[in-house]
């Protein structure tokens, strides 16, 4: 028997770990059994899914196929977003413990640095740009962190083979039955509400008969992932065309434990088989090493794998009462960090709104602003991530015309830099035009509009040093300047107010600039932290209403 | 209305003096060095323009004219 995973256990443990199937009550059931909710996929997002309603009180069944965390490092840049959303859930502090923070960026153009790029450029964040951590840690610290809620039930080996949406009108609970294979043979079950997190391959939606569409790129690469005693900075680095690796591309991060994930771009007609041999990637990494450190390097290979990928997502990211949320909703190349940070963005966007719904405190209708706001954002992540991949891998002669004049100029030109694109790095999207959102009636400067993901700054909380972010509850809240309006207790929202005579003090003035309020705001903030509506002259009619909106109310 | 617009009408210094240094420029070039320079030299113009809604009218101007030639 295998000790429990902890917050402190290492990445061999955590990769030999295999959670062991158990037989449940639902299987000898004479009649199926029914859950509120069941989610598809052990993964980041299927676990932060259910973290997030499991600490709403809601219970959750997991379904996962397998019996083992992330095989091989994968996704390892969680950004700064997602981190904060993991602040929620309990696991940001575990993450950023174990994970290595970086900001700075830093791209080659032969054998000469072209320029650097820094993501966090102000102070006053507790979170930094990004850290970089194998996916199965991330995904150890959220299996940890959800068998500390009694009311998540994972259930490994469990294989979904039919999903059926029964019909409202001739079904006493309506919802979803769902066949379940296990190695104890198949039952069934009835749930209100599925959510597929099942990936880029998701068999959910081969079994609804829905597909992907967008841009599939005819270029390959290699992920090496190798231990060594290696003196690079905490940055990344990107390179076009070095002398090590001519006409291609290659890319480097530093991840926990001596690891370094390098990505080398190989071209469609590379042999995937045989470039992901140890003999045929040693080559590739002593050339590198030897161009910047002038000698090579021993090491250890950890985890090799050549892909392709695609840009694309569903069409509908509801069906019914079957959601999909990560990649098996929406696909983007890996430049850019933006497939596990949009997925975690996705469940931190759905969990506060199934929970609504499932209280009946709001009408299932708000499910359709978690597709409609995560399908923009997907639309933005995808646009992102097919730019920077056009640039990385022009598809013509004349699209490799122009991405090497923008090379060649800039070295000595600041505004081709800006053209430059190794990758638009992951940051959270703004829900602009979201239906959730009630319009500013007054003038504001700066970021915090309707649908921005709330901005962190440092506060003083009961005289110490504290965040912004952490003062927030899972749950609808005014964020207030100033002294709190007479009245707004009507609402019957909490209240994190900050200024003299609260707990909360603004000692730096970063908040009170972030969030434009010299003269006073009060900001209405959604359980994931986005902004629904602000006000310089609060009334508690017009609250109301933006609350209501925001919680779906059909007006 | 403010909106920018792209300037079709005469509006070089010296046309003549321009074309010739334009020419110029590709002297001793072969074809492949003179696509690079003329990608370099649009990118460094676009930079100088800088409106996107003027470019972009750059843009159709220059491929209406492919497209019927």
């Amino acid at each position: 028997m295998q000790p429990a995973l902890s917050f402190q256990s290492n990445g061999q443990a955590i990769q030999a770990h295999e959670y062991a199937y158990q037989a449940c009550a639902d299987q000898a059931a004479p009649d199926a059994a029914h859950h509120p909710v069941v989610i598809i996929g052990a993964g980041p997002v299927g676990l932060s899914l259910a973290i997030d309603l499991a600490q709403r009180g809601q219970r959750v069944v997991l379904l996962d196929n397998d019996h083992r965390l992330s095989t091989g490092s994968r996704a390892i840049c969680f950004a700064k977003r997602t981190l904060e959303i993991w602040d929620r859930l309990g696991v940001g502090d575990a993450m950023c413990a174990k994970g290595v923070e970086w900001s700075v960026g830093r791209v080659f153009f032969g054998e000469q640095p072209l320029y650097t790029f820094n993501l966090l450029p102000e102070p006053g964040h507790e979170r930094p740009a990004f850290i970089n951590l194998q996916q199965y840690y991330a995904e150890a610290y959220l299996a940890v962190r959800a068998a500390q809620l009694p009311n998540i039930e994972i259930r490994w080996k469990n294989t979904v083979s039919s999903l059926t949406q029964t019909a409202q009108a001739t079904q006493a609970t309506p919802g979803v039955r769902l066949g379940i294979d296990t190695p104890d043979g198949p039952y069934s079950i009835q749930a209100s509400w599925v959510v597929a997190c099942d990936g880029s391959r998701s068999p959910t939606r081969a079994l609804l008969g829905e597909s992907s569409h967008g841009q599939v790129f005819r270029d390959r690469f290699l992920i090496a992932d190798v231990r060594m005693q290696a003196d690079f900075p905490a940055e990344r680095w990107f390179w076009f065309d070095p002398p090590f690796h001519p006409r291609q591309s290659v890319l480097l991060h530093r991840q926990p434990d001596g690891v370094w994930r390098i990505d080398f771009q190989l071209g469609w007609d590379a042999n995937p088989d045989e470039e992901k041999k140890l003999e045929n990637i040693k080559p590739r990494v002593d050339a590198m090493m030897q161009q910047a450190l002038g000698h090579t390097v021993p090491f250890e290979l950890e985890w090799a794998s050549v892909y392709t990928f695609a840009c694309l997502r569903m069409d509908q990211f509801r069906h019914g009462r079957i959601l999909f949320a990560g990649d098996s909703a929406h696909g983007v190349s890996p430049f850019g960090a933006r497939g596990a940070n949009s997925g975690v963005q996705d469940a931190d966007n759905l969990g506060w709104k199934l929970d609504l719904v499932l209280r009946g405190e709001a009408p299932a209708t708000l499910l359709d602003s978690y597709a409609s706001e995560r399908e923009m954002a997907a639309d933005e992540n995808i646009l992102n991530s097919t730019r920077a991949t056009d640039f990385i891998t022009p598809k013509s002669e004349v699209s490799r015309l122009f991405r090497d004049a923008t090379l060649s100029l800039a070295r000595d030109h600041g505004f081709a830099r800006k053209l430059v694109n190794s990758g638009r790095l992951s940051v959270p999207s703004t829900l602009r035009g979201s239906p959730l959102n009630t319009a500013d009636v007054e003038a504001w400067e700066g970021a915090m509009v309707p649908g921005a993901p709330a901005a962190d700054a440092p506060l003083l909380v009961h005289g110490q040093a504290g965040w912004l972010l952490r003062q927030l509850p899972d749950a609808f809240v005014l964020l207030v300047f100033g002294n709190v309006p007479r009245g707004l207790e009507a609402l019957g929202l909490p209240v994190v107010a900050i200024g003299p005579g609260s707990p909360c003090v603004d000692a730096q003035g970063l908040a009170t600039r972030r969030y434009d309020a010299h003269a006073g705001a009060v900001y209405l903030l959604r359980p994931d932290q986005h902004v629904v509506a602000r006000w310089r002259q609060p009334s508690v009619e017009p609250i109301r209403a933006a609350l209501r909106k925001a919680q779906g109310a059909i007006a | 209305m403010n909106e920018a617009l792209l300037q079709c009408d005469p509006n070089l210094e010296a046309p003549d003096d321009f074309y010739q240094a334009l020419i110029d420029a590709h002297r001793d070039l072969d074809a492949s060095q003179s696509q690079q320079l003329n990608a370099r030299l649009i990118l460094i113009l676009a930079n100088h323009v800088g409106c996107q809604a003027v470019l972009v009218q750059a843009l159709d101007a220059a491929r209406a004219n492919t497209m019927t030639s």
